[in-house]
């Protein structure tokens, strides 16, 4: 079996600045919408409490808000998880509250309204350590984006480090404007997911840019654009059957991997789609613009120098 | 020259084999099981214990299906949790006669159904996380500050006995924040205690400094004491708390440092999370100091000192029978100085009592305060978060030497023994407060484990079909090396015992999907070749070849991400980074060396070969 069939070299760099302009409006979007409507921050982030229990029965969100405005828990959020008989609750910090009490003291309230209720999961998470992690988040990705410059700057030429983490960065953009936009959770695992998306995303313009110098050596003749062109056209089958692989493993835990997993598949989703979009198309025109040419890589032969006495 | 050198073979046929034989002990699955360990330093386990437990389960006719034991607990299995439970009633009521002074803890398990010789090469399953098995999750952080300021006290204690002793007059000794302020008339006075201190006090910076008519030494702790202190204190919290963990009975607790001034705690197994906070939460610290006497005497004094106006240099307490007292704010002794504490009976009256043990220190200053305080009363208090109770308030009598102090009057038995818990379980060097806690039940610690196997599975299949469709004979033999990648990446995290939690149970998946492209990209690559017109044999050569490049590549820029996420991420981002990175290892082998080990054994021998099945390659 064979799906792509390509028999010329896809001007791909004749429409580069389409590409760009179209990921620039995703991009500004992404932007616009982070900064109007933020990111819908998971307790491990803001700290607080989360309570996610189970009934017998389909549960009654505002039958267990009023239970809970009763017990003095006014500024609650009840929400169904995954079925109508789970159900989530999110509280946040007060001072002085004693949160070691609060799960067992939210339980009570609950039981004595409706019997049969499950606990399910507990969580709290304290001011302070939901600081910290948001602070140890942005420095793991500024970690990720400068080990990868360097070593894409070691490897190749820092015109293709440079391009690559542009275009890669741009996709943790976009996921984050995804998040902000429908107000999906953003959690920890989440974190994970666009951490792990950027290291693998820039694998994509690194396939592109390995066929790239290879070609600067083949291709003696041909221009820049024929060289990216070339480059793109050949590697285009295993860029969309990797992607497809890993979309096929991600696509499982978006089925089976049920609430916990959701939003993890979802950014993997979100990421590998971007992924394959932007660095192969983003990537390859900002190595262009930025000026790559063949002596870069294809070193002169050095006329033999005579001795001299 | 598709060949493999012989010892390549037997490389990849030997980490094969060590790969199965690791990965074995998680299909055997997990046995009901009794697990005994001792509370007590003085009690020991041994073979002893051993005999003794099976000697228990004979006498009641419960059949166990092995005995082991460790250093630290011995274990029983069982064949339904039905006689576990009974097991375990037997063994409590027959090792613990006397339920007040338990010398043993019997806790329920679950140990691996593996054989013996497994276990004896330390072939263990994985260890799985709590939220796979359910259970309860603190993280503690413990107030440094607190134990500086506790040690400055004691110090400035011990600054005015010292003062005492050498005969040096001065105006007060207070401490002040974070320093302790001594005054004197002169200087010469002030020179004389400064010498005395700094031969008695060597981890005290000093200043001199000039209030008004007085002079004033300041003493700070230098900043090494200081560490040493805050490291002292996170160690003896950690202690302590292994000690009130195991009176709850839990099998495998996990207790460990985090970073500088953070402990976790896990608790596999637990569903009583307010038992477990009662015990963890008690961050008591144990003070014995005198009361005093004359002002709390005084009703007119003890009026004013409920409104929250008490005489200068003591605090208003209600005792736990209910009578007020005022207790001087010098403390003569802190909880560090006990070494037990044991319920019991007086001697005389029979009445519920508890017997404390100090060390010599600690029974030297209990000898000096009681033979110059006969008469007095002395008051043993439990500080709480910052806020202390008054245990008992009993009379000093005589003079009380050798250390072995005996608490009791109007006590009851079940006080006795819960007084004697919280000053046996030890004191805390400092408090404590809980500031991430995450309990999980165990149904749904069990439909995490469905969740995360149902995705790796379905996201195998769904990649192992295509490849197979799309490839043929080179998209089954990708198929074989990812198996081997996901059958590395277990035995590595069995052999490893790492916790795997749901989020590593995500990244095995993840893994899996972009392991496969390094296949992907040779399988490509050989493609290429073979229509550029390589022959078979050239094309897998060349293919394997030039992938290589692209595939380190790629791999060393997704460990890049996977180690940042391992270094700066915590609970469930680490879950994911130690998985992820492993299996990036784990993959440059599988994908790279066992699938062309495959390739050669059924290409690399023929000499006339005259295509390759690895799909269509001919519409060029």
């Amino acid at each position: 079996m064979e799906f792509f069939k390509i028999r010329k070299d896809i001007p791909f760099m004749r429409h580069a600045l389409v590409f760009n302009v179209v990921s620039l409006i995703t991009f500004v979007a992404a932007v616009f919408f982070l900064a109007t409507r933020g990111l819908h921050f998971s307790v491990e982030f803001t700290g607080g409490t989360l309570i996610e229990v189970s009934y017998a029965q389909a549960a009654d969100t505002q039958k267990i808000r009023d239970a809970l405005a009763g017990a003095g828990y006014t500024d609650t959020q009840v929400v169904n998880f995954g079925s109508s008989r789970d159900v989530l609750i999110r509280m946040p910090l007060k001072p002085g509250q004693d949160s070691a009490a609060l799960g067992a003291s939210v339980m009570g309230a609950l039981e004595q309204d409706t019997a049969g209720v499950e606990l399910k999961r507990v969580e709290f998470v304290g001011p302070q350590v939901g600081k910290e992690l948001a602070e140890n988040g942005a420095i793991a990705l500024l970690l990720v984006v400068f080990g990868i410059i360097v070593y894409l700057a070691l490897r190749f030429e820092w015109r293709f480090a440079v391009s690559a983490i542009i275009a890669n960065l741009h996709d943790v953009v976009i996921i984050l404007g995804f998040f902000a936009f429908f107000q999906w959770e953003f959690s920890l695992p989440v974190l994970a997911a666009v951490l792990a998306v950027l290291g693998y995303s820039v694998n994509e313009s690194v396939v592109v840019f390995d066929r790239v110098r290879e070609n600067f050596r083949k291709m003696r003749k041909a221009t820049v654009p024929q060289i990216i062109d070339n480059a793109i056209t050949s590697t285009i089958s295993r860029t969309i059957i990797t992607h497809g692989s890993t979309q096929l493993a991600v696509l499982s835990m978006l089925i089976f991997g049920g609430e916990v997993l959701h939003y993890f598949a979802l950014a993997l989703t979100i990421g590998i789609l971007f992924g394959i979009y932007s660095s192969v198309l983003v990537a390859s025109p900002l190595v262009m613009w930025l000026g790559v040419s063949r002596e870069q890589f294809v070193k002169p032969q050095k006329p033999k120098e005579e001795a001299v006495v | 020259m598709n060949r493999y050198p012989l010892w390549k073979y037997i490389l990849i046929a030997v980490v094969l084999a060590l790969g199965l034989l690791y990965t074995l002990p998680n299909f055997f699955g997990e046995a009901p099981a009794v697990q005994v360990s001792s509370i007590k330093a003085t009690v020991k386990v041994d073979a002893r214990l051993l005999a003794r437990v099976e000697e228990i389960l004979k006498a009641e006719g419960i059949a166990h299906q092995g005995l082991f034991a460790d250093q630290n607990s011995v274990r029983a299995r069982f064949g339904d949790t039905e006689t576990q439970i009974k097991a375990k009633d037997a063994v409590e009521r027959a090792l613990n006669p006397d339920a007040e002074n338990a010398a043993y803890v019997v806790a329920l398990n679950l140990i691996s159904r593996s054989p013996a010789w497994l276990t004896a090469m330390h072939a263990l399953p994985m260890y799985l996380g709590l939220d796979l098995r359910g259970g309860v999750h603190f993280l503690l952080q413990v107030d440094m500050k607190g134990a500086l300021t506790k040690r400055l006290d004691a110090t400035a204690a011990d600054l005015r006995s010292l003062m005492r002793d050498k005969g040096v007059r001065h105006g007060g000794i207070v401490r002040e924040r974070d320093q302790i302020a001594i005054r004197f008339r002169d200087a010469e006075m002030r020179n004389k205690a400064r010498a005395a201190i700094e031969s008695a006090q060597p981890d005290l910076l000093f200043t001199e400094l000039q209030d008004g008519a007085d002079l004033k030494l300041a003493a700070t702790l230098k900043p090494e004491a200081q560490k040493r202190i805050q490291e002292f204190a996170i160690k003896q919290n950690i202690t302590t708390l292994h000690n009130r963990i195991n009176e709850l009975g839990v099998a495998e607790p996990v207790i460990q440092q985090q970073g500088a001034d953070r402990i976790v705690v896990q608790l596999p197994g637990v569903q009583d999370t307010a038992k477990a906070k009662d015990i963890l939460g008690r961050t008591a610290t144990l003070e014995v100091r005198l009361v005093d006497d004359e002002n709390s005497q005084n009703p007119a004094v003890m009026e004013e000192a409920a409104k929250g106006n008490p005489p200068a240099g003591t605090e208003y307490y209600v005792e736990r029978s209910g009578g007020p007292l005022l207790v001087k704010k010098q403390v003569v002794l802190t909880g560090d100085r006990l070494t037990d504490a044991q319920p019991g009976f007086d001697n005389q009256n029979h009445e519920p009592a508890v017997h404390l043990t100090l060390d010599s220190a600690g029974a030297r200053i209990f000898k000096d305060v009681t033979r110059d305080n006969v008469g007095k009363r002395m008051a043993i208090l439990l500080i709480e978060k910052g806020k202390g109770e008054v245990i008992t308030a009993p009379v000093i009598r005589t003079e009380i030497g050798g250390g072995r102090v005996q608490i009791s009057g109007r006590m009851s038995t079940v006080e006795a023994n819960d007084v004697a818990l919280l000053l046996r379980a030890g004191s805390l060097a400092a408090p404590m407060e809980i500031v991430e806690e995450r309990t999980i039940g165990p149904s749904l610690g069990a439909e995490n484990i469905e969740r995360g196997f149902n995705s790796t599975l379905y996201g195998f299949i769904a990649i192992a079909v295509f490849m197979v469709i799309y490839y043929l004979l080179f998209g089954l033999i990708s198929v074989l090396a990812l198996s081997t990648n996901l059958l590395l990446l277990i035995a590595l995290l069995s052999m490893l015992q790492a916790t795997l939690t749901l989020p590593g149970i995500a990244a095995i998946a993840l893994t899996l999907g972009m392991a496969i492209d390094a296949n992907v990209l040779i399988n490509e690559r050989i493609r290429e070749e073979l229509r550029n017109g390589a022959t078979p044999q050239a094309a897998i050569t060349a293919g394997y070849e030039r992938a290589f490049g692209t595939i380190l590549d790629s791999n060393v820029t997704s460990l890049i991400a996977g180690l940042a996420l391992l270094i700066f991420g915590s609970g469930p981002v680490r879950g994911f980074a130690v998985v992820h990175c492993l299996g990036i290892l784990t993959s440059m082998f599988s994908s790279v060396v066992v699938s062309r080990g495959i390739v050669n054994l059924i290409y690399g021998s023929r000499r006339k070969l005259a295509r390759l099945s690895i799909g269509n390659v001919a519409w060029k």
